[in-house]
């Protein structure tokens, strides 16, 4: 009678028993850049989906034509906090977790230039996360904006108080430049100094490079945006007048502003996941990546042109004609550098033996998915369409195929890709797979649809629209669901493989990188003795060693 | 509580201890602090961009019964600075000679200077007949030459620090990084002075 065995009860003691004895280093403020990768990343996950959320609430308004769901003023503040979660608080800080997992690693030092620089960065997301969020507990409510926060309505201030919404938004974002700021100096001080003997810049793995790239972008760009916060809460707060016609301001200078960064900005959100495309193909494909050196070039080429392309954002906020065409044809210069990648990836994978689990469908899907985005961003590029197009859901479509399609998806592809690294255990292919589908026919359904509704003059922005437009909406809205439900299995996969997987072999998929020469997951300094690099990266199909001394890296 | 927090300490300490072995740790802390120099001069730069884009085509620049600036007091004070990143020039020479006593005069030199600057500063603030809402332009003076005073006093204050430092016994056993890092920024914070000056006084 009393050896019935309790399965629940057997089962946590299981994961007690397999939980790595020092998860609450997690929590603490650990000084240790696997430990600050993995904080980001989970940490900026959990805001994915609190901004998931508003997007279903958003798309739930949406699915019919009446304004009816949701008052429009909380709508602008939904979709105000969807957009600035999902970019300062999932794809930043998601990235930034992912570099700071593996930069170390993939150039052979024992941790960042700064750990402790590091873990403060860190710490502000976390902090300026809540400051957000906590806008909707005031009176007033959040931000309504949009997350550009255009003067003159960001500067109107309706509820006439000193904290607002808008306020808080301005707070957060600062600290949030500040972090990145610490991040970026980290960053390039690491990559630049840290290096192992024999690594030289032509031996790094791409993602380095690209991470190189889109820290650059962030050091020269982020402190234009910082200069025009700064005159934003000074309107907001203060009264003076920088942005503010009536009084000799001028509010495109604020766009101005505003875009000199967040236009590069996309590219410190592509450039690592063009990094984790080169890292994973190569893999997955047994083969070579394709011109090492000039995929390496391109990243530097297209971090140098994205900085001179800004003003496309503003082709109908009274440029004058000769700005439109030059920033036409600056812009359509950057489909070089990253054309020749295309290539580059497409070249590798040609006649690879290809190995369908789910980081390389996730990779492929992204990478299919940000040609599409590309096509589209040439023709927004282009001054006539972008003029017919403008603020209508083209645009929404065209960026959300990046930032969901392209970086979202290549950053599952990472996620799945350096699990068993980052935690020692497999994943579950099965669930994987499951994620792989809902998530891409999710993102089809959702924004797909988008592009004939701007064609056709849908507003953004709005929450009520003309009953013509209700047949795509419903869709988009049907695919908005999946994506929603597409996140069960991957948090139900990650959590069950981290408690309770098979555990991982140093290097489960035959990868060829310092990272995969040490343990899974790696020990506190990485490298028993510093690997000394002697080959290129990616030496598939080749024998030649990638350093000179493999067995020391791990010790005895 | 404080067993938990043992161990992770232990960690940190250990962890830098070990990478104090394996790279040069002045040479990149140097190297990320000029980094850091040249992101935040972009701040004023956009500044600097934004108070030319707003001040070409607008008629009405100067507030109301306001003539224009005046320069005296302030090209006085711009001396006193600019002689500054001489000083503390020699002070960080002294340094490399060992000669700890000039270390000390000169680098106190300088920051005495810095606050000269940052009281004349004040002064003229408080003589001006516009304030920070009195337009575009009373908007943009306050904003430039206020957030380069929070330079000035933000050098001034690391001077300080770096006083104090100074009479820690074996201070500079392993290298001076700190002293040179607050004087390039002290040399960053006269540079982006002339500038300032030109764009505000000598361009009226």
């Amino acid at each position: 009678m009393t050896n019935i065995p309790i399965e629940g009860l057997d089962l946590s003691k299981e994961i007690k028993q397999n939980l790595p004895p020092d998860w609450r280093k997690y929590f603490s403020f650990s000084t240790d850049h696997k430990v600050i990768g993995v904080q980001y990343l989970v940490t900026a996950f959990t805001f994915f989906l609190i901004g998931g959320f508003l997007s279903m609430i958003v798309r739930a308004e949406l699915i019919t034509p009446e304004s009816d769901l949701i008052g429009r003023s909380l709508y602008n503040s939904v979709y105000t906090m969807h957009g600035t979660i999902m970019i300062f608080l999932w794809v930043f800080p998601s990235l930034v977790g992912l570099a700071n997992y593996l930069v170390p690693l993939m150039i052979g030092a024992r941790d960042m230039a700064f750990p402790r620089l590091n873990a403060i960065a860190f710490w502000m997301v976390p902090i300026f996360g809540i400051i957000l969020l906590a806008s909707f507990l005031l009176p007033d409510g959040t931000a309504q904006a949009g997350w550009w926060v255009y003067p003159p309505v960001s500067i109107q201030n309706p509820s006439g108080k000193l904290i607002n919404g808008q306020l808080l938004w301005i707070v957060a974002v600062a600290i949030s430049g500040v972090s990145s700021i610490m991040g970026a100096v980290n960053f390039v001080a690491t990559i630049v100094k840290m290096r192992a003997p024999g690594m030289t810049y032509f031996r790094m793995p791409i993602f380095v490079w690209t991470v190189l790239s889109a820290q650059l972008i962030q050091l020269t760009g982020l402190p234009v945006l910082t200069a025009g916060a700064v005159m934003l809460l000074f309107d907001l707060a203060v009264g003076t007048h920088f942005f503010d016609a009536s009084e000799g301001g001028n509010p495109v200078l604020f766009q101005h502003y505003f875009w000199f960064y967040s236009h590069p900005a996309v590219y410190v959100m592509i450039l690592p996941i063009f990094g984790v495309f080169s890292e994973v193909l190569p893999v997955y494909a047994r083969k070579p990546l394709f011109g090492y050196k000039v995929v390496a070039i391109s990243s530097l080429t297209i971090a140098f042109v994205s900085i001179l392309v800004w003003v496309h954002h503003m082709y109908a906020s009274y440029t004058p004609g000769w700005m439109r065409m030059l920033f036409m044809v600056t812009t359509m210069l950057v489909a070089v550098p990253t054309g020749v990648k295309i290539f580059a990836w497409t070249a590798t994978i040609w006649k690879g033996r290809l190995r369908m689990n789910t980081p390389m469908l996730f990779a492929l899907a992204a990478i299919v998915m940000f040609v599409f985005a590309g096509i589209t961003g040439i023709m927004l590029a282009s001054v006539p369409i972008d003029i017919h197009v403008n603020n209508t859901y083209f645009v929404v479509g065209h960026f959300h195929y990046v930032v969901y399609g392209t970086i979202t998806m290549g950053m599952f592809a990472a996620i799945y890709h350096w699990f068993p690294k980052m935690t020692g255990r497999m994943y579950y292919e099965g669930l994987g797979k499951v994620h792989f589908w809902l998530a891409f026919i999710g993102t089809q359904l959702n924004f797909l649809p988008m592009h004939p509704l701007g064609l056709q003059g849908m507003l953004r922005r709005v929450s009520s629209y003309d009953p013509e437009y209700a047949f795509w909406n419903v869709i988009a809205s049907i695919g908005g669901f999946l994506l929603g439900v597409s996140t069960l299995p991957f948090i139900l996969n990650m959590l069950s493989s981290w408690a309770l997987g098979e555990k991982a072999p140093d290097n489960p998929w035959r990868a060829i990188g310092l990272e995969w020469m040490i343990a899974s997951p790696p020990p506190v300094e990485n490298y028993e003795e510093l690997p000394i690099v002697v080959a290129e990266p990616y030496g598939y199909g080749k024998s030649e060693p990638l350093v000179e001394n493999a067995a020391a890296l791990k010790g005895h | 509580m404080e067993s938990s927090v043992e161990p992770i300490q232990g960690t940190i300490a250990h962890t830098e201890a070990h990478l104090e072995h394996t790279h040069d740790v002045q040479g990149t802390s140097l190297f990320g602090f000029i980094v850091f120099l040249l992101s935040e001069s972009v701040i004023f730069f956009s500044f600097f961009a934004g108070y030319a884009l707003l001040k070409i085509g607008n008629p009405n620049w100067l507030p109301p019964g306001v003539e224009g600036l005046e320069i005296n007091a302030p090209l006085i004070n711009t001396i006193v600075l600019v002689s500054s990143s001489f000083v503390i020039y020699f002070a960080e020479e002294a340094l490399k000679k060992e000669k700890l006593t000039a270390f000390r005069v000169l680098w106190f030199l300088t920051s005495a200077m810095g606050i000269y600057f940052l009281v004349g500063q004040a002064i003229e603030w408080m003589g001006l007949p516009f304030g920070f809402t009195t337009g575009v332009y009373g908007g943009l003076f306050y904003l430039l030459t206020g957030f380069h005073g929070l330079h000035v006093l933000t050098g001034v204050l690391l001077q300080f620090y770096m006083l104090y430092r100074s009479f820690r016994p074996n201070n500079y056993q392993a290298g001076h990084t700190g002293v040179t890092e607050v004087s390039l920024f002290w040399h960053f914070v006269d540079v982006i002075w002339i500038i300032l000056f030109c764009l505000i006084y000598l361009w009226q």
